[in-house]
């Protein structure tokens, strides 16, 4: 079984407890205005932009046409490449050349590769739920290994759909973009309905590692998320951190791309919002 | 080598500073030892470097009092009582610190800290011993002015351990360097996390791997830049061999393996026993220090320190292959470890003078280099510069070379600031390193004022003062400013995620 890999980071101390390798599968189902990293949003399409783009010749069309999953329309030549992400800043399409279709044996050996150094993986994306059964195989053999499993998702595939994926993670990642279906829309294009639901289902398995708010107004309705998130999951409050992650500009490539980031000060009012519902564990960053 | 007129002549150099270099100048007028010539030809051509110890040793380079005996039964000599409660025991220490000579004339080892003060906290509140430790802590670093004094924390968690810890991160003090001795099974997880996270900070402190230190002799201490050696002892001497200055004059690989350095290394050998009898037989130093006559020092706990250093170096030399490079090429791995096969067969067949502790022999040592090393890469350490893309990669290959150097080998790694938000995963990064066979890690953030240089600590804003001619406070900052020109440091590659 295969999925799509944008990257893999070896050590990474900012995606989970410890050190951990971290995994971007290429896709994602919404479209969040606020995105970092945006090229990891959709399929190539095989426009071929980026071929005629490339300074060192890197990138080659394949000659067929209707390729998916099955592979990719563009060729990457890792060794001509010179990581100067010229492909990804002219893609259209929020996409990226430099991706890999990788088996799940292929992403675990990369991840043996870091042992014994990391505690675990987490997998992120674009947004990774949307290969429950590449994960389900994936973490079934990590896990094997002694390794714990994450999962960072921005909780619009509903988890409780795939039982056997979430009896072989260890713990989510959640983020609550906003609370207000409004709101929500705008900034992403899609529905929360499922982020909610995917919220009190985590909650009540505790299998919530983090829930996590990018802050920044009045793009997100930060004090509604806060109370939201406090009201539906009240008595699990203490088992995961409140993140509330300062906006920052840098990769975004929407109209909020010169927005500034919210000051030292308005994170703290933020924070004793989260005091005053209850969070015991608040971390901003 | 500065003459007696331009130290006293001075404008770089403090009052202090002047004293121990006219105490140098004296020494070096002496001609006690007998050098053969073709230890002479080592010494001119580099490939033996003695370090400057001075030309008629007078006291051991490395001396590691035991403290806990002092302070359980007090110092005759020093006319002190056994202190009784934390002003007593930080008074007496640091009146007994100033009397602890070295090579450098201040104490390498302050003692496991944490230990000596944990007893005298009873009945104390966190507030009173902070303040009390912290002035304590201050006064180590205005009057041990020389970065190489080192005390050590651990392996056990204690509050005055966490005190220290919590201090330290806001003083950004140079002295004293600190290492937690670190065992999994010994030391709490959140107690190793606060090391490194205080790390992250002001560079202090590094963590030594317990397990593959606590059989070496017994009870052992860190001195100076990461020395391991016997509480009650310490080390005669530290010679080294600078091994790319002996492979300029090798034919060939075969006649540098077989020929060059078994000779030079029975020179160096030779060398240091001549040094050692000078210590022992004529100074008449174990006979005049109250440190010997009161027993925290025992002459046979002594050992020599049996310095490599530029293994990188040496073997890129040899190789026939230019792009086969040390620490990113297996031949070239192999070649290194042959050449240390070699210098390890010297070692355990060799005898080395009034060395009881170490069985008879020399102990090898991973020396990190001096200040006016070209070129020439701390003991076995990858370049700096040339470090692998992967830090994992990094630390198993070091965990190769370790193994070799029973009194002390360390890495140091400039890592991302953002660790000081997740200091559990560089706490994961010295576990695998250690189950490997790593001795001994440090980190400093690549924005801290305090990088460690090659095993102590300066600050860099201290460096920009010494760079502008004016006298610092610490020595050291004259070795590390030109250390960290000389050898590049602002390129070692910084670790981080990505």
């Amino acid at each position: 079984m295969r999925a799509p890999v944008n990257k893999i980071i070896p050590l990474s101390v900012v995606d989970g407890p410890g050190n951990r390798t971290s995994v971007f599968l290429q896709k994602c189902n919404i479209a969040c205005a606020y995105c970092h990293n945006p090229e990891t949003q959709r399929m190539c399409t095989g426009c071929g932009i980026c071929v005629e783009k490339c300074p060192v010749q890197a990138l080659s069309l394949v000659q067929e046409k209707g390729r998916d999953l099955e592979g990719l329309p563009v060729i990457w030549d890792e060794k001509k490449c010179v990581q100067c992400d010229t492909c990804i800043r002219v893609c259209p399409y929020f996409s990226s050349p430099k991706i890999h279709l990788m088996e799940v044996e292929e992403v675990f050996s990369e991840i043996k590769k870091n042992l014994p150094f990391i505690r675990g993986i987490t997998v992120s994306g674009g947004e990774c739920t949307l290969y429950p059964e590449f994960l389900t195989e994936l973490f079934t053999q990590v896990r094997a290994e002694g390794l714990t499993c994450y999962i960072d998702s921005n909780g619009c595939v509903d988890f409780s759909r795939y039982p056997d994926l979430m009896d072989v993670c260890d713990k989510v990642m959640l983020d609550v973009k906003a609370w207000d279906e409004n709101v929500f829309y705008s900034l992403t294009r899609s529905s929360n309905e499922t982020v909610k639901k995917n919220l009190i289902y985590l909650a009540k398995r505790h299998q919530l590692e983090e829930v996590r708010i990018v802050c920044l107004e009045p793009e997100v309705d930060v004090e509604a998320v806060i109370r939201g998130i406090a009201g539906s999951v009240r008595e699990h409050l203490d088992d995961f951190t409140l993140k509330l992650i300062a906006f920052r500009s840098h990769g975004v490539r929407t109209a909020l791309k010169d927005k500034e980031m919210p000051s030292g000060e308005q994170m703290e009012k933020w924070r004793g919002i989260a005091v005053n519902c209850g969070f015991s564990n608040i971390r901003i960053v | 080598m500065s003459t007696a007129f331009e130290v006293v002549t001075s404008k770089g150099l403090t009052y202090e500073q002047k004293v121990v270099a006219l105490a140098h100048a004296a020494e070096n007028s002496l001609d006690v030892l007998d050098i053969p010539e073709k230890t002479r030809h080592y010494m001119e051509t580099g490939a033996i470097c003695d370090l400057d110890e001075g030309h008629a040793p007078y006291r051991p380079r490395y001396i590691m009092p035991d403290y806990e005996k002092a302070v359980r039964e007090g110092c005759q000599f020093l006319r002190l009582e056994p202190p009784k409660d934390l002003d007593e025991l930080l008074s007496f220490l640091m009146i007994f610190y100033r009397h602890v000579p070295s090579i450098t004339s201040y104490p390498v080892f302050l003692g496991n800290i944490d230990k000596l003060i944990e007893p005298f906290l009873d009945g104390v509140s966190d507030e009173e011993a902070a303040k009390k430790i912290k002035l304590f802590l201050i006064y180590l670093d205005r009057t041990i002015t020389d970065g190489f004094c080192h005390a050590n924390l651990g392996p056990e968690e204690t509050r005055a351990g966490k005190i220290i810890l919590t201090l330290e991160k806001d003083l950004q003090n140079a002295v004293p360097n600190l290492t937690l001795k670190y065992d999994p099974d010994i030391t709490p997880d959140a107690y190793a996390e606060l090391a490194l996270y205080t790390s992250l900070y002001c560079a202090n402190p590094a963590i030594c791997n317990h397990r593959m230190h606590k059989d070496t002799y017994g009870d052992y201490g860190i001195s100076s830049c990461y020395n391991i050696l016997p509480i009650g002892g310490g080390s005669y001497t530290l010679t080294r061999i600078v091994l790319p200055r002996l492979a300029k004059e090798a034919d060939s690989r075969e006649h540098f393996l077989k020929e060059l350095l078994p000779d030079c290394l029975r020179h160096m050998g030779d060398y240091m026993n001549e040094r050692i009898r000078f210590l022992v037989e004529r100074s008449n130093f174990f006979e005049s220090s109250f440190l010997s006559r009161e027993g925290f020092i025992d002459r046979e706990k002594f050992l020599a320190m049996f310095g490599v250093v530029g293994l990188a170096e040496c073997t890129n030399m040899l190789m026939d292959d230019k792009n086969k490079t040390y620490g990113h090429d297996a031949d070239a791995d192999d070649l290194a470890e042959e050449i240390m096969n070699v210098i390890a067969q010297y070692a355990e067949n060799s005898e080395a003078l009034y060395s009881e502790i170490f069985h008879g022999h020399f102990a090898l040592h991973a020396q990190v280099g001096i200040d006016s090393d070209h070129g020439i890469t701390s003991g076995v350490r990858i370049p700096v510069g040339a470090e692998p893309d992967s830090m994992f990669d990094h630390l198993r290959h070091s965990a190769r070379f370790h193994k070799f150097f029973p009194t002390g080998c360390a890495d140091i790694f400039s890592f991302d600031p953002t660790g000081r938000n997740n200091p559990a995963a560089v706490l994961d990064i010295v576990k695998g390193a250690f189950k490997l066979g790593d001795k001994y890690i440090s980190f400093y953030a690549s924005d801290s004022d305090l990088v460690r240089i090659t095993g102590y600590l300066v600050k860099r804003s201290d460096m920009e003062h010494y760079y502008k001619g004016e006298a610092v406070l610490q020595n050291t900052v004259y070795l590390g400013g030109d250390n960290y020109r000389n050898a590049h440091l602002e390129n070692r590659k910084v670790r981080s995620s990505n």
